[in-house]
């Protein structure tokens, strides 16, 4: 796996993207493994150094403005259509979005 | 060809409110001119001539009946291809949404609609908004008007493209990293992100949440200040919007436009400057600074030393979250669907697979596959966490620097458009063209860019970056349109006057 | 395929279970949980959607504030600290009834946490138990839209064509309570599952966040079990068996897989990390999916909302709030009402106490009330296979019919008529007596007629009553209400004959 410890150079294999493509359900063919694993390994080499940069007892930031409490009162507000909802859908049935077989289970 | 394409925003709701001319005359005036050069330019993805007209004429009816919406009432817009358009399709540059027609429009579209501008049509744009060059459209590159055969940046190259060849007074952008400012800085046009949480978010389709945000594209800053205050305030179905009236941000410009900087401190950031800095673009950098002396500023050198991590931050949130957002591109709601080759009877997971590795480009995938590696167990802490610590060590040097300067200054990107082609395949050197902008997205904070002239070497446009504190919009109103003023009096014209003529007809 | 099962007895000799239980209730709100669209079940298939639920591109969530404070108040009653700031995080992975391919809930910030509750149980040996059971955590989170699946032969996810999804569902609030691992309850485990959930679904009544209905999934039990050899102190593998849905099942799910790990276990085998599905109808979990490292869900905060930090004076205000705790509710009206503990047991498993209390404060004594709840609208709600309270009758509907009784206008026969018309929805049961023509006769002159026939038709019971036996009378009395259909003054009756008869 690659070292994300910021020393080290930070490599990621064929068989780690293939596995990260999985996890993001996207079908790669091997012409594309071979294309963008050596990128993949330079962009995340390039920001590795990230892991060493600040001390422990910073704080995270994730909203770049402190909002808290934004809250809507429980009030009905007009739903689309039923035909405005399944306007996108690739294809539809009885009033529902028709999707292919659903392998194994539900979460 | 009209002249109505060369005015202002401004000027065009002059024209319109004392009935020299017509919203359809210059609604129609904008799309003969894009029917007439976007061949060549190809800002558009999507031009709704038939619905900008009747918006025009809508509008002259409005304003003869002496009750225009809004200041900007019956001035066309274009919108870029990224926000959620009622009726118009919607693709973010995108295979995967080719024919997508949202059944809702963005709150940023439904002001424009009360507001009374008819939209002409989407711009071009990287796809998903990853990129800084509009290369990464999957319906083809825009070019730069002031050479067809250069990138006009990204990822809003098509709305910076439209403004700066006449196709359009008014656009859109969004800018997660710099796309409105970068853009805006390579075609000689004014380019503004606001404050995080100043815009409406709702109906941006999200590339990253925690950086997005919505701004205007012009050729004036007074122009991108009425625009502003017509997209801007308070949005209760963006979560993280700012419940707080926007500062009078016309109001700024018109003062700025006097020229006097007397008591502004502006500060010259130490860091985005130097290497990888073309010589031309830090040389008008440097005189455009000297005219804000001249004007009265105070300027002076401030450090921010975090920012040399700002890219390495960025190139980790940003594709944590645009990981997940584009999960939802799955070919089951709406989208391209495409049968995986070979397969009897897929099964929904593989027909997922097959639809997302056909309908993403590139650079979608390598920033996707990034993010999902960021986010995974074991890593989170390393890179997602520690980047969002990074974020917070700039905005503290922002909030440092802040307490001693009103606004901070820098190149807005640090070469001039490169040709078309150049980086296509080099992330990294592409990634390089978004460190100055990067910062202000990180810190939340507003910034603007403005042109500063041409670059001596390549005769190509240089942008001038000003950067205040949040919520301190009128800051850059003011001191971009004072920097504008004087440098307009030293070109003795806008700096659009110099881009050369497009020949009208042809096809790049 | 069956599986190997060893005695549960015999299983719990060698074994020690551990179990977690993970509940998700539906909350009751108006509006779904990130945006304004309706909740209400049943509604037409993707006719409650909106750019937000159906995740569409650009959409975005906001927090719909009575799902924080029901989160809130189910936290309370369920003694957690309520965190002073925290925040939603998606959960990221595929699935065709997520619309965004990542649910937005909780993750190491829930809204609740360190709670603990003490249910109560009968054990085999009929003895009252009582066992704490600790609360991780309960956080809020959004439901997924629905599946149905054609071809095939059985409906069933497994060997269907493809599948149609309605995502009316999808965005419901969502409140899941999770247990720490429930350790030390031996062959109990069961029995605690069971009475945790149902105490679960008592408060939740109480508090009236939701209507917390095992069969129709507005409240879903997932049952994780592990096995430990006996005495160990370790923790074995865990299976999660998911949706399991009524109180039967979540006790049973458990026994079952006491049995079927044992089985496992002692043939030397191992239990494997996965899912199981819990069915019904035969009793038995089957395998689901394995777990698996490949369960990440690269968990993040959700960047389009900012975090919730509860102030401590809206805290107590909702403290304030809080419905008495179900089980001191039950033993002060138990003893309120003077019910035996069989009779109270009844009240409870019918689902009754709310009404029969209700109908007690409309002016019914408690038996007349238990009466009326129990023996009749019990079995008619049992007959048409709905709850009790989903009876077209209100509480002060019963208690006037009773009124009606306690005034000798009608009797308990023509008040079961009264019941009939009330529930067919003729009207009030004045209207039903009025209009059905159900008043008791006690006008003497129409009684005396009746019991003259009746005494000339017995004339032997008349003898025996002459003779002083007036035990005798009831079979006329019989005979007379016989006569009128119901529709005499049975004590009326009783008085004329023994006059005529004296």
């Amino acid at each position: 796996m690659p070292s994300a410890t910021g020393s080290g150079r930070a490599e990621i294999t064929r068989d780690e993207v293939r596995h990260l493509a999985d996890l993001a359900r996207i079908d790669l063919d091997d012409a594309e493994l071979d294309h963008l694993a050596p990128q993949l390994s330079v962009i995340l080499d390039s920001v590795a150094s990230i892991s060493a940069v600040a001390a422990e007892d910073i704080p995270p930031t994730s909203h770049a403005i402190t909002l808290t409490n934004v809250f809507r009162t429980d009030v009905v507000e007009p739903s689309l259509s039923a035909e405005e909802a399944l306007s996108g859908a690739p294809a539809q049935e009885q009033q529902r979005f028709e999707v292919p077989r659903i392998l194994g289970d539900e979460q | 060809m009209s002249d109505l394409i060369n005015r202002s925003a401004a000027e065009l709701a002059d024209a319109l409110g004392n009935g020299e001319t017509s919203s359809v005359e210059v609604t129609r005036a904008h799309l003969d001119r894009i029917a007439a050069v976007d061949g060549a330019v190809h800002a558009f993805l999507h031009v709704d001539a038939d619905g900008a007209l009747e918006q025009a004429a809508a509008s002259d009816a409005r304003r003869a009946s002496g009750s225009p919406a809004s200041p900007l009432d019956g001035v066309p817009i274009a919108v870029k291809d990224v926000l959620a358009t009622r009726g118009l399709p919607t693709t973010c540059g995108s295979k995967i949404l080719e024919g997508w027609i949202p059944p809702y429009d963005a709150t940023v579209v439904a002001r424009l609609k009360a507001a009374g501008l008819p939209i002409l049509g989407k711009t071009n744009m990287d796809e998903f908004a990853m990129g800084s060059s509009t290369e990464h459209s999957a319906y083809g590159p825009t070019h730069n008007p002031w050479d067809l055969e250069r990138i006009p940046g990204g990822s809003g190259g098509g709305s910076a493209a439209a403004v700066a060849a006449f196709e359009a007074p008014l656009a859109l952008g969004t800018d997660t990293g710099g796309s409105i400012r970068q853009p805006g800085a390579v075609t000689g046009t004014v380019g503004v992100k606001p404050t995080y949480g100043g815009i409406s978010r709702y109906g941006l389709v999200a590339m990253a949440n925690s950086l997005d945000q919505v701004g205007p594209v012009t050729r004036s800053v007074l122009d991108s200040a009425l625009l502003h205050e017509i997209i801007g305030g308070h949005d209760a179905r963006d979560s993280t919007s700012i419940d707080q009236p926007l500062p009078g941000l016309v109001e700024a410009a018109r003062q700025g436009a006097s020229g006097d900087l007397s008591g502004v401190r502006v500060g010259v950031i130490r860091e985005l400057a130097g290497e990888g800095y073309q010589a031309g673009v830090q040389q008008r950098f440097d005189e455009a600074v000297a005219l804000l002396v001249g004007a009265g500023a105070e300027v002076v050198e401030v450090s921010c030393p975090h920012f040399v991590h700002a890219l390495a931050a960025y190139y980790l949130i940003m594709p944590s979250e645009a990981s997940s957002n584009l999960a939802r591109f799955d070919a089951m709601r709406y989208g391209l669907r495409v049968a995986p080759a070979g397969v009897d009877d897929p099964s929904a997971e593989q027909v997922m697979r097959a639809s997302r590795e056909a309908g993403f480009g590139d650079e979608v995938k390598r920033r996707i596959i990034i993010g999902t590696y960021a986010l995974s167990s074991g890593y989170y802490d390393a890179y997602y966490g520690q980047a969002q610590k990074v974020r917070t060590l700039i905005s503290r040097d922002f909030e440092a620097a802040f307490s001693s300067v009103d606004v901070l200054a820098s190149p807005t990107a640090p070469t001039t458009a490169f040709t078309i082609g150049e980086k296509l395949d080099d992330p990294l050197a592409m990634y390089l063209n978004d460190v100055a902008t990067i910062p202000a997205n990180l810190a939340g904070v507003p910034g603007i860019s403005v042109p500063a002239g041409l670059a001596p070497e390549d005769g190509l446009p240089v942008g001038l970056q000003l950067l205040a504190p949040a919520l301190a919009d009128d800051r850059l109103y003011r001191v971009g349109a004072a920097a504008e003023a004087l440098l307009e009096q030293q070109w003795g014209a806008p700096l659009l006057t110099q881009a050369p003529a497009l020949s009208e007809g042809c096809v790049a | 395929m069956t599986d190997a099962l060893i005695p549960f007895d015999e299983a719990l000799e060698r074994f020690d279970p551990a179990m977690g239980l993970e509940v998700h209730v539906e909350l009751n709100t108006a509006t779904k949980m990130f945006c304004g669209c309706p909740t209400e079940f049943g509604a037409e298939p993707n006719t409650q959607t909106c750019p937000t639920c159906l995740g569409l591109p650009g959409s975005m969530p906001v927090v719909n504030g009575k799902a924080v404070e029901s989160a809130i108040r189910i936290g309370l009653a369920l003694n957690c600290d309520i965190a002073e700031w925290c925040r939603f995080a998606r959960k990221n992975y595929f699935y065709p009834d997520m619309p965004k391919n990542f649910q937005t809930s909780q993750y190491d910030e829930p809204i609740c946490f360190d709670g603990w509750t003490d249910v109560q149980f009968e054990d085999a040996a009929g003895e009252t138990q009582t066992f704490r059971v600790e609360i991780e955590r309960a956080h809020m989170e959004e439901d997924t839209g629905k599946s149905l699946h054609v071809g095939g032969s059985t409906g069933r996810i497994q060997g269907a064509d493809y599948s149609l999804v309605d995502y009316n569902r999808a965005g419901i609030p969502l409140i899941e309570i999770v247990t720490r691992p429930i350790i030390g309850a031996g062959q109990n485990a069961p029995l605690v599952a069971r009475a945790y959930v149902a105490y679960l679904r008592d408060i939740i009544l109480a508090l009236g966040v939701s209507d917390a209905r095992m069969e129709q999934g507005s409240m879903r039990c997932d049952v994780n079990l592990s096995l430990a050899e006996k005495g160990s102190g370790a923790l074995g593998t865990r299976t999660e068996t998911k949706n399991v849905n009524s109180l039967r099942s979540v006790e049973r799910a458990a026994r079952y897989e006491v049995t079927r790990q044992a089985a496992v276990l002692s043939s030397g085998g191992s239990v494997l990390q996965e899912t199981r599905h819990w069915h019904e109808d035969t009793g038995v979990t089957t395998s689901g999916r394995e777990k698996s490292d490949a369960d990440d869900y690269r968990y993040f905060p959700e960047p389009d909302l900012v975090p919730v930090a509860p102030a401590a004076a809206w805290v107590e205000e909702l403290r304030a709030t809080l419905p008495e705790d179900p089980r001191a509710k039950r033993d002060r009206l138990q003893a309120e009402w003077g019910f035996t503990d069989l009779e109270m047991r009844d009240v409870v498993a019918a689902g009754a106490v709310p009404h029969i209390e209700e109908t007690i404060a409309a002016g019914t004594t408690a038996q007349a009330a238990r009466k009326w709840w129990l023996s009749e609208l019990a079995r008619r709600a049992n007959e048409q296979g709905v709850e009790i309270g989903e009876l077209p009758i209100t509480p002060e509907q019963v208690a006037r019919i009773q009124a009606l009784v306690d005034e000798g206008a009608i009797n308990d026969k023509l008040a079961r008529q009264v019941f009939d018309g009330v529930l067919a929805g003729e009207g009030s049961p004045d209207e039903v007596v009025a209009a059905r023509g159900l008043a008791v006769v006690s006008d003497d002159g129409a009684l005396g007629e009746a019991v003259d026939r009746a005494i000339a038709a017995n004339p032997d019971v008349a003898d025996k009553i002459r003779d002083g036996k007036v035990a005798a009378a009831g079979a006329l009395i019989g005979a007379v209400m016989k006569d009128m259909r119901g529709q005499a003054d049975a004590g009326r009756v009783r008085e004329l004959i023994l006059e005529k008869l004296s």
